[in-house]
C-alpha cells in the first residue's frame, strides 16, 4: 500500500534555530498557513549567540505531518537545526499573567495554589490581585481551568518555551 | 611612488585601495558579471532606474520585455534549456507583482531563476508610496528564498548567495528586493569567492547501504517500472538514467516534467504516465511490484486516488528535496541526494531484473491500447498537426508548450530526443507560459530549431512578447492550436459539467497571422489537413523572424486516455 497509516494528532514541542534576522519569523510562520500546518503556540528569543534565535514552537499533527513540517522547516534557509523535543525529554514553561477579582475566596485559593504551582502574587489593590504563574503547559492548562471557574477579569498567555535535558555527548 | 610607500605597511588598508569603488548598482552590474550571466529580461521603471542605468553599460545583453511576466517565462525558457539560472530585473510595485506568476511558475517546477525587483528608498518602505508593494512579503510562500537589501555593502555576498541557492540542491527562484536608495550608495565591490550558509547544506551524495538495497530490489523484481520526473532532467542525469534503463531491462515512464528523460522513441519508454498518460504506461504501473520513482514527487495528476495507485508496489524513491519523499506516498526505500550521482552509484552494481514476462505482457497492452486519435476527415485533428511538427521540425528541437489540450497532446506526440528540450508549465499550469519561454530558449540557443505549442486561449496570455521575438529577429515557430475554445475546459465541462460550455468558447479571437504580420512576423492560416505537411516545411525557411502557424482544427477534440481527476486507473477513459 502506498499511502500512509492514519496516526492520531498529538502535540508536538519543536526547538528551531534560526537566524536572527528581519523576515525570518514570517517565514517560518507563513510556512504553517501555507501547508495547513497547526501551530497551538510559538515563542521566539535571542541566544547566547547574538546571531541566533531559538523557536519554541507546539504543532499539533500525525505523525506524516510531522515529518512534512520538520522537513520543511529545515528547507528553509534561515532554519539553522530543528529539534523534536518531544521524545528526547524536556523542559517546558509558559508563563501566564492572570487577573482576579480580589475576594477571600480567591486569597484563599491562591494559598493551596502557591503551594503546588509556581505562582506568584505580583500585584494587589482592594478590588483586584494579579499573578503571575511560571508553569509547564500541562499545570499551566490546570490552572487556567481554575481560575476561570475563580473568575478571571483578564488574563495574558505565553507560548511555551522549552530546552532539552539530554546530556551533550563528549 | 609615495603612495606606494605609505600602503604596504597595513595590509587591509592595501587592499582596500585596490577594491573599486561602485554603486549598488553597479555592484550588482558587476556580480551578475562575475556569474557569467549572459542575458537578463526585464522592464525599468523609477525605483530601478539606477540599475537600469548601471546595466547600460553592461557586457551581457539586456531584453527589453513587453510585461513582466514575459521577462520571467523567458528567463525559465532560457534557463530550463540551457541549465543556467536566468535572471530578471523589474521595477516596484506593478512590474514587481507583475513577475509573481512566472516566479510561483519557477518555484512549482524547481527553476532556477534570479529575480531583482526595483523597491521604493529604504526610508519610504510602508509608507505606502508610490508604486510600494510587500514584495518580500508577496512572493515568501512561493520562493526558494529572499532578501530585503538595506545596505550596498551587503549587495556582492547577498547576489552570490542568490545565485548558490537558486541553483544548488532542488532549484528554485531566488527574489532580491533593492531599494532605489541602496542602489545608489557607495561601496568597496569584493566579490566573495565562496558560500558559506549554515541553514543551507544540501544532501547530494545518496546514501551507500540504501543504494545497495535498490539495486538488490530492481534485481528481485518481476515486475518493476521506472517513473522519472523533471529531477532526472535538471540534474543533468539523462545519460545515467538510459544506462539504468538499459542495464536493468525496466520499462520506464516519465512524467510531463521528466520528458527528454528517456528519448521518445527508446523501445523501453511508454511514454508518460498519469491523467492523459498512456494506457499501457498507467497500467503497468498500476500492476507492478516495484516502482522507482526518480526526481519526481507523486504529484496529484500522475497519482489520481493515492490509495489506488501502484497498489502492490514497493517504492523506491530517489529525490534532492528530503520533504518530496514521503509528502504523498509511503515510501520503502528513500534515497536523498543528487539523482546523477546517485544513478552513478547504482549503475555501478545493479543487475538486470528479471522481467522478460512482464516486458512481454506490456507490449501487449501496447498493441491492445496504443495511443490513437480519429484521422478521417479533411479538417486537421489537432494531434495530427503535432504529429507531423514532430515529423518535419524534428525530435531534436526544443519544444514549449502553453497550458491546456495542445499541451497534453504535445507531450504525447511531439517525442523529443533529449533532455531540456520539453519546455512547459507543469506544477502551475500557467496559460502564458509558452511564448515568453521559447523566446527565452531561442535566446540561449540561436541555432536551434524552437517551436512554441500553444493554443488560441494560451497564446493571447503574453501575445506581446512578439514584438520582443521580432526586434531581436528570433526565428521561433509559433503553432496555435486553434479550436476556438479554452479546449481543457470545454473537455472537462462536457465530461463532468453536461456539455455546459460556461465561459469556454473563445468567440472574438483575433486573426492571429495578420496579428503576426502587424509585429513584423510572419505567418499562415493552415486550414487543411493537406495543408499541413507545406505549412511546416516554408515555417524552417523563415530564420529572420517569428513565424506562426495558426492550425485550424477539429473544434470538440477530446485529450484520451483519460484518468478523472481524483480517480484511479480502474477509471481510464479511452477513446472509442
Amino acid at each position: 500500500m502506498a499511502v500512509h497509516d492514519p496516526t492520531p494528532i498529538e502535540q508536538r514541542i519543536l526547538s528551531v534555530l534560526v537566524e536572527n534576522k528581519p523576515g525570518v519569523l514570517s517565514h517560518v510562520v507563513g510556512l504553517f498557513s501555507a501547508r495547513g500546518f497547526n501551530i497551538a503556540s510559538l515563542a521566539v528569543g535571542e541566544t547566547e549567540d547574538a546571531t541566533l534565535s531559538r523557536i519554541t514552537l507546539v504543532a499539533e499533527a500525525d505523525q506524516k505531518t510531522l515529518e512534512q513540517i520538520k522537513k520543511q522547516l529545515n528547507k528553509l534557509i534561515d532554519v539553522i537545526k530543528v529539534q523534536d523535543l518531544t521524545d528526547e525529554g524536556f523542559i517546558d514553561r509558559e508563563l501566564m499573567l492572570v487577573k482576579l477579582r480580589n475576594s477571600p475566596k480567591v486569597k484563599e485559593a491562591l494559598v493551596s495554589l502557591s503551594a503546588q504551582y509556581r505562582v506568584k502574587l505580583v500585584d494587589e489593590n482592594p478590588k483586584l490581585v494579579t499573578l503571575e504563574c511560571t508553569e509547564s503547559r500541562e499545570n499551566t492548562k490546570k490552572l487556567f481551568n481554575t481560575f476561570k471557574e475563580l473568575g478571571i477579569d483578564e488574563i495574558a498567555q505565553t507560548g511555551a518555551v522549552a530546552l532539552s535535558t539530554k546530556a551533550p555527548k563528549d | 611612488m609615495g603612495w606606494d610607500f605609505i600602503v604596504p605597511y597595513s595590509p587591509y588598508i592595501r587592499k582596500k585601495e585596490l577594491m573599486p569603488k561602485m554603486t549598488g548598482a553597479q555592484a550588482v552590474v558587476e556580480a551578475f558579471s562575475r556569474e557569467g550571466v549572459e542575458f537578463v529580461f526585464g522592464l525599468p521603471g523609477g525605483a530601478c532606474l539606477p540599475l537600469f542605468d548601471a546595466l547600460y553599460d553592461a557586457k551581457f545583453k539586456v531584453i527589453l520585455v513587453r510585461h513582466e511576466q514575459g521577462a520571467v517565462h523567458m528567463a525559465e525558457g532560457y534557463a530550463r534549456s540551457t541549465g543556467r539560472p536566468g535572471v530578471v530585473v523589474v521595477t516596484s510595485g506593478p512590474g514587481a507583482t507583475n513577475t509573481v506568476t512566472g516566479i510561483a511558475d519557477a518555484f512549482m517546477d524547481s527553476i532556477p531563476l534570479v529575480v531583482i525587483t526595483g523597491q521604493v528608498k529604504s526610508f519610504l518602505i510602508g509608507n505606502d508610496a508610490f508604486q510600494e508593494a510587500d514584495v518580500t512579503g508577496i512572493t515568501r510562500p512561493i520562493v526558494k528564498h529572499n532578501y530585503l537589501v538595506k545596505n550596498a555593502a551587503d549587495l556582492p555576498r547577498v547576489v552570490k548567495e542568490a545565485f548558490y541557492i537558486a541553483t544548488h540542491g532542488r532549484p528554485g527562484p531566488v527574489l532580491i528586493d533593492f531599494p532605489s536608495d541602496v542602489s545608489l550608495q557607495t561601496i568597496d565591490f569584493e566579490y566573495p569567492e565562496t558560500v558559506s550558509i549554515r541553514g543551507f547544506k544540501p544532501t547530494l551524495e545518496g546514501h551507500p547501504g540504501q543504494i545497495k538495497k535498490a539495486a538488490k530490489m530492481i534485481e528481485e523484481s518481476k515486475r518493476p517500472v521506472i517513473y522519472t520526473g523533471g529531477g532526472v532532467v535538471i540534474s543533468g542525469a539523462a545519460k545515467e538514467l538510459i544506462e539504468l534503463v538499459e542495464k536493468t531491462g525496466t520499462p520506464c515512464t516519465n512524467t510531463l516534467m521528466g520528458l527528454g528523460g528517456v528519448p521518445g522513441s527508446h523501445p523501453q519508454f511508454m511514454g508518460m504516465l498519469g491523467m492523459h498518460g498512456t494506457v499501457f504506461a498507467n497500467r503497468a504501473v498500476h500492476e507492478c511490484d516495484l516502482l522507482v520513482a526518480i526526481g519526481a514527487r507523486f504529484d496529484d495528476r500522475v497519482t489520481g486516488d493515492l490509495k489506488k495507485f501502484a497498489p502492490n508496489a514497493k517504492i523506491i524513491h530517489i529525490d534532492v528535496d528530503p520533504s518530496a519523499i514521503s509528502k504523498n506516498v509511503k515510501v520503502d526505500v528513500p534515497i536523498v541526494g543528487d539523482v546523477k550521482q546517485i544513478l552513478v552509484e547504482l549503475n555501478k552494481i545493479v543487475g538486470k531484473a528479471d522481467c522478460a514476462e512482464w516486458m512481454k505482457a506490456i507490449e501487449s497492452w501496447k498493441k491492445e491500447s496504443p495511443l490513437r486519435y480519429k484521422d478521417d476527415s479533411e479538417a486537421i485533428r489537432p494531434q495530427y498537426a503535432i504529429q507531423r511538427l514532430c515529423d518535419i521540425l524534428g525530435s531534436n528541437a526544443i519544444v514549449s508548450t502553453d497550458v491546456g489540450q495542445h499541451q497534453m497532446w504535445a507531450a504525447q506526440y511531439y517525442k523529443v530526443d533529449g533532455p531540456n528540450q520539453f519546455l512547459t508549465s507543469g506544477g502551475l499550469g500557467t496559460m502564458g507560459y509558452g511564448f515568453p519561454a521559447a523566446i527565452g530558449a531561442q535566446f540561449g540557443f540561436p541555432d536551434k530549431t524552437v517551436c512554441c505549442i500553444t493554443g488560441d486561449g494560451s497564446f493571447q496570455m503574453n501575445i506581446q512578447e512578439m514584438a520582443t521575438a521580432v526586434l531581436h529577429k528570433l526565428p521561433v515557430k509559433i503553432a496555435v492550436i486553434n479550436n476556438n475554445y479554452l479546449g481543457m475546459v470545454r473537455q472537462w465541462q462536457e465530461a463532468f459539467y453536461n456539455h455546459r460550455y460556461s465561459s469556454s468558447t473563445m468567440s472574438g479571437n483575433p486573426d492571429f497571422v495578420a496579428l503576426a504580420k502587424a509585429y513584423g512576423a510572419t505567418g499562415r492560416h493552415v486550414v487543411k489537413k493537406a495543408e499541413v505537411d507545406e505549412a511546416i516545411a516554408w515555417s524552417k525557411t523563415i530564420t529572420d523572424r517569428p513565424c506562426l502557424l495558426d492550425f485550424v482544427v477539429t473544434e470538440e477534440e477530446n485529450v484520451y486516455p483519460m484518468i478523472p481527476s481524483g480517480k484511479s486507473f480502474e477509471e481510464i477513459m479511452d477513446m472509442a
